[in-house]
Order: C-alpha cells, then sequence, then structure tokens
C-alpha cells in the first residue's frame, strides 16, 4: 500500500506547501505502514527531485511527457489515476491550491473514491477513516467519514508544517503515461507569469489592505511592510472591485481563502465576508482608526490608529529587528 | 451555443453558523438561503453573452439538485435572466452523490458550455464541477475568470498557481468559474421575476446514487483571547511582542 503525494513545481523549485505536503504524508504513512510516492510533472532538475525524499518520499515518479506540459484536468486525471492503480495507492494528497482544485475532484469521481478538501489535520482513525477539514468558509470545522477504500484529500496550507529535512535520496523513475492518449481540448495562447512575487497562498505572512487605505497611490506603504516582511500582498474584495488591486488578491468567502503565520490587515473593517478567509490565519494582526470596528474582534493585536503613520513606523520597527 | 449553469443554494454569507442536535446538523431557523454567489456570478456572464451575442446563444439552463424548498433559488435564477430550469428531486447530500445526480440528468441532454462555480460557501466541497465533468467523460477547466465567445470560439482565461493563462477551448466542456467572471451579480428587475413565475421548471426523478463521505460532526472554532490593543505611539512595542513573544518575525 503507498500514499501518493502531488508534488507540485513553480518554475523548476517545489514550493513550501509540497514539503508540507510530504511532512504530512509520511506523518500518516506511519500510522498505517505505508510508503510515500511523490508524482513530479514536467522537467525539473534531479537536486529538486531529490529534495522531495528529504522530506518524505521513498520514491518519486518524474513525468515529462510533452504531453502533459499544459495543465488539462482531464488528461492528468487519466494520467494520476493510471499511477495510482499500479503503484496500489490508497490515500492520495493534493495542496488545496488551484491545481488541487483542478485536479482532486475529478481524480476522485473517476476512482470512486471519497474527496475530503481543504484538510486541516491527520486522520483522527484509520478505521473508520475520520478527517477534519474546513466548512461553512472557515467559520467552522466538520469530521468527516470517508467510506471508500481509496481516499483523495487536498491539504489546507500552513496547517501541518514542515518537518526537518532528514529523508533519504529517494529512488527516481520515469513514468510515461502512455495509456493516455486523449487530445486536449484548450490551447495555450498567452500566459500571463507573476513573477519575482511570492504568491498569496504561499506566503507565511501576508499584508492586505481595505478601503480603508484610500487609494491605490497608498499601496506603497502595503507594499515597503510586506518586502521587509518576506510577505505577500492581499486585499479586500472592495478593493479589487474597484481595480485598485489585481483580483488575484482578493481575499474572502468569494475570494481565495488563505491561512497565513501571520495576517497583517490594515484598513479592512472586518466584514463576516472577508474574515471567512483568513480565519484560519495563525495570528491576526488588525490596523484601523476606528476602536469599534469588527476587525479587532478576530484579531490577536490590534493598533488604533492611521494607517499613514502606523505603517510606516512600523516598517522601520521591523527593519530594525531584521538588521540587528 | 446552449449553456448550463450549475446552482446551489446555500446560507447568506453574513449567516452565523450554528449547529443542533450535538452537533451533528446545521441549525437552519436563522438561516436565509441565497445562490452560491460563484454560481449567481457564472450565471451572470451567461446573461450578458446572451445580451451581447443574442440568438447566438440559444438557450440559458439552471440546473439543481435539490427538494422542492430550493425553488425559491430556482426561480431567483430564472427571474435574473436564465431561460428555464431543471431541479434533480434529491436532498443534496455529498458532493459525489450531487455530482453523480447532475451527471445523469445532463448526459442525455445537449448543452456546449456547462459552468459551475469553484466552491461552494456552503461545505467548501469544490468538487461539484470536476466530479461531474469526470462522471460525463467530458473536459473540464479550472478557475475560469474570464469567458468571451467571438465568431463561435471560445476564449476563456484561467488563474494558475503563479499565473493567469489565456486558452481556446473546444465545446463541449465543464468551465469552473470564479470571481472576475463576472464582478457584480444580476440583480433581478421586476418584470424578470413576473417572467420566472411561468418560465420551465423540469423535475426529474434522483437516480440511485452513493454517498463516499459524511459529515459526522460539526465544531466551531475557539473563540478569540482578548485583542491585545496598541496605538500610533507604541507601534515599536507591538513590534517588540511579534518579535520576543509570538516569534512570528
Ligand atoms: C456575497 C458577498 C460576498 C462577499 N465576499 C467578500 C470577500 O470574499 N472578501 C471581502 O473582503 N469582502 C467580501 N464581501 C464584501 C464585504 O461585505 C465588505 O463589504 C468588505 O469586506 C469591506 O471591505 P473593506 O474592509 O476593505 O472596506 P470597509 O468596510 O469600507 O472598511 C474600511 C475600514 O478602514 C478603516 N479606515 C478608514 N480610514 C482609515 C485610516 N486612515 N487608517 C486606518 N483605518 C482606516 C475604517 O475604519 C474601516 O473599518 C462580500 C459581500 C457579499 C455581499
Amino acid at each position: 500500500m503507498t500514499l501518493l503525494v502531488y508534488a507540485e513545481n513553480r518554475e523548476g523549485k517545489f514550493k513550501k506547501a509540497t514539503f508540507e505536503l510530504l511532512s504530512y504524508a509520511e506523518e500518516l504513512a506511519k500510522s498505517i505502514n505505508a510508503d510515500v510516492i511523490a508524482l513530479s510533472v514536467n522537467e525539473i532538475s534531479p537536486d529538486e527531485l531529490n529534495k522531495l525524499g528529504h522530506y518524505g518520499a521513498k520514491k518519486v515518479v518524474s513525468v515529462t511527457d510533452e504531453k502533459f506540459a499544459l495543465l488539462d484536468n482531464k488528461l492528468y486525471t487519466s494520467m494520476i489515476a493510471n499511477l495510482v492503480e499500479k503503484e496500489n495507492a490508497e490515500i492520495i494528497i493534493f495542496p488545496d491550491n488551484l491545481t488541487g482544485r483542478a485536479l482532486a475532484p475529478r481524480l476522485s469521481a473517476k476512482l470512486k473514491a471519497g474527496l475530503v478538501s481543504g484538510v486541516v489535520s491527520a486522520p483522527s482513525s484509520y478505521d473508520p477513516f475520520v478527517i477534519k477539514k474546513k466548512v461553512f468558509t472557515g467559520k467552522a470545522f466538520a469530521d468527516v467519514k470517508v467510506s471508500s477504500a481509496i481516499k483523495v484529500l487536498t491539504l489546507s496550507q500552513n496547517s501541518f508544517g514542515i518537518k526537518d529535512p532528514s529523508g533519504d535520496t529517494p529512488q527516481i523513475e520515469d513514468f510515461k503515461a502512455e495509456a493516455v492518449s486523449e487530445k486536449s481540448n484548450i490551447k495555450l495562447l498567452s500566459v500571463d507569469k507573476i513573477t519575482g512575487k511570492l504568491l498569496l497562498t504561499d506566503a507565511e505572512i501576508v499584508v492586505s489592505g481595505g478601503r480603508g487605505m484610500r487609494g491605490p497611490e497608498n499601496w506603497n506603504m502595503i507594499e515597503e511592510l510586506a518586502d521587509v516582511l518576506g510577505a505577500a500582498t492581499a486585499c479586500t474584495r472592495p478593493v479589487s472591485d474597484e481595480g485598485w488591486r489585481p483580483h488575484d488578491e482578493h481575499v474572502g468567502q468569494t475570494g481565495k481563502i488563505i491561512a497565513p503565520v501571520l495576517y497583517i490587515a490594515c484598513g479592512i473593517s472586518g466584514a463576516i465576508q472577508h474574515i471567512g478567509g483568513i480565519s484560519s490565519s495563525k495570528v491576526i494582526v488588525a490596523i484601523n482608526k476606528d476602536p469599534d470596528a469588527p476587525i479587532f474582534e478576530v484579531a490577536d493585536y490590534g493598533v488604533l490608529g492611521d494607517f499613514k503613520n502606523v505603517l510606516p513606523e512600523l516598517t522601520k520597527a521591523i527593519k530594525e529587528i531584521k538588521g540587528s | 451555443m446552449k449553456i448550463l449553469i450549475c446552482i446551489s443554494d446555500v446560507p447568506d454569507t453574513t449567516t452565523k453558523i450554528k449547529f443542533t442536535n450535538d452537533n451533528k446538523e446545521l441549525d437552519q431557523t436563522e438561516i436565509q438561503w441565497i445562490i452560491n454567489p460563484w454560481d449567481e456570478l457564472a450565471l451572470t456572464r451567461a446573461i450578458e453573452l446572451k445580451e451581447s451575442l443574442g440568438e447566438k446563444i440559444e438557450s440559458i439552463t439552471v440546473i439543481n439538485v435539490g427538494p422542492a424548498g430550493s425553488e425559491p433559488t430556482i426561480r431567483k435564477a430564472l427571474a435574473m435572466g436564465a431561460d428555464n430550469a431543471i431541479r434533480v428531486d434529491a436532498d443534496p447530500k455529498e458532493s459525489y452523490f450531487v455530482a453523480y445526480q447532475l451527471a445523469e440528468a445532463i448526459k442525455s441532454r445537449d448543452f456546449d458550455i456547462i459552468l459551475a462555480g469553484l466552491d461552494s460557501a456552503d461545505y467548501n466541497g469544490a468538487s461539484v464541477g470536476g466530479m461531474m465533468a469526470e462522471l460525463l467523460d467530458m473536459p473540464s477547466v479550472s478557475a475560469i475568470s474570464a469567458l468571451n465567445i467571438e465568431n463561435g470560439k471560445v476564449f476563456i482565461n484561467r488563474e494558475i498557481e503563479g499565473g493567469t493563462q489565456k486558452l481556446e477551448a473546444q465545446t463541449p466542456f465543464v468551465a469552473i468559474v470564479q470571481k472576475g467572471i463576472a464582478i457584480e451579480p444580476k440583480i433581478p428587475a421586476m418584470r424578470g421575476i413576473m417572467m420566472a413565475r411561468t418560465k420551465p421548471l423540469e423535475v426529474v426523478a434522483p437516480a440511485n446514487a452513493d454517498c463516499l463521505t459524511e459529515n459526522i460532526v460539526y465544531e466551531l472554532p475557539q473563540p478569540k483571547g482578548a485583542c491585545r490593543k496598541f496605538t500610533e505611539e507604541n507601534v515599536n512595542e507591538l513590534v517588540d511582542v511579534l518579535h520576543k513573544e509570538a516569534k512570528l518575525i
């Protein structure tokens, strides 16, 4: 029996979320006496592939066929289903991000394997298989029982942590997926890549601005703070609706749901729809000039004040710490 | 071109979630039900396309798996501008069950684009669209933030981890949509509400489907401790706390 982990890379480097997935999978594997296998799609250096072993994979299956250059949900699913069968995988784990959400449901239906998305911890029992997930956009949790033999999970980021990379060099194997012969229904016309910027869903620290920031011209203060912290930037829905910030930064019930270690909310009132997207953050810091703003009800720390005064101070003080 | 939109009804986004029966069931007493926000945007986009392309969009159909109690939500979709509706008469127990019901109801019909929301605001399965596509053996594209039709060709933008891709997609396919596909949901006008009453709503019997998962018990997050407040004058202290106590920076 094995556990299969979808090891996602970005521009040839494995993401932190991938290492967290492997750390998580290894923990499960110990409990059920199974091995962890990592699947890597597209060309990637052997050094990088070895890292997957350090974080817990016994074996790495590498798929480099041209037909998987573009993410096609249907083709990828067929390929992964073939691999599940070949490796006798019983639990398949994806990141709870755009990629995982594209693939996990299809695979679940193809294998008739129960899917639990947005899992936040290891199973509380294996027989029956019971595991905790987020529901109602972060407003509650559910214990879900899965009755099928094979299970598909997507793991919520920053919910488990990353173990020390002490594992051995993995066995690396190519997988040809010859059985997948269909043609894709999509043709790539152009790509708009986010380069040199930390992705919101990967970030451990997120600095976020709301309508209280007054306009896009004040975002340099958000960006400077994010810079010194090595953080990603986010915003509320009205901010992206107004076009002050791109849509991919919109956080909340109808945008991205994130779970950073530290979330800094600046000029954000704390509407219930926004909180839904950030309530799993470990620590929330709010900066707001209204002492009655609801954001203070969910914040661990708050600064009552004008962002124009608070943000530069904050950036300066953090720079001093980082410098020392 | 025929468009189908899968809609589910979910608690209003401002709902305070509570449970009953030893935390085994959602307390529905004070819940207002709305169209899942992503589905509402999908429908809005379909209506926009029809407004700009006219007869090239032959029909806009909505489909829902739910008991008779979800008909107000379906009527709202008709009032927004869908032409007709299908309701599969079953309790939407879990994602696979729902996807199966949808696939069974859809497979004998003919649609070019089937739209589904990326996530649902209730159990956050983020799964029905993809599962349904697989059960229909149809391609699917996820996280679509723009959809246009030009000379019968379908162009989409989809968000991937680390960027946005512009794609041309062959029909039929399942389009799993997110924010951006439309910005503000269409608000039904009085005329639409009147017309919705007489638009066709077909009720179909459910298929025999399995459930693969079951939510056995719910819990609410731990209440937060009191917020520790700082002022403009002592931001330094906050940074100190974050650094030394919380060890976050
Ligand atoms: C169906 C639905 C879905 C939604 N989904 C989302 C979602 O996913 N994400 C989301 O964010 N919203 C969502 N919303 C919108 C949500 O209800 C709120 O309107 C929105 O979150 C408010 O954004 P905001 O906090 O930026 O703005 P506001 O509510 O206007 O708050 C601005 C805050 O800034 C403070 N402020 C003003 N000036 C200053 C200053 N100089 N210094 C410091 N503080 C200042 C004010 O005190 C205030 O608290 C949704 C709404 C609906 C109906």
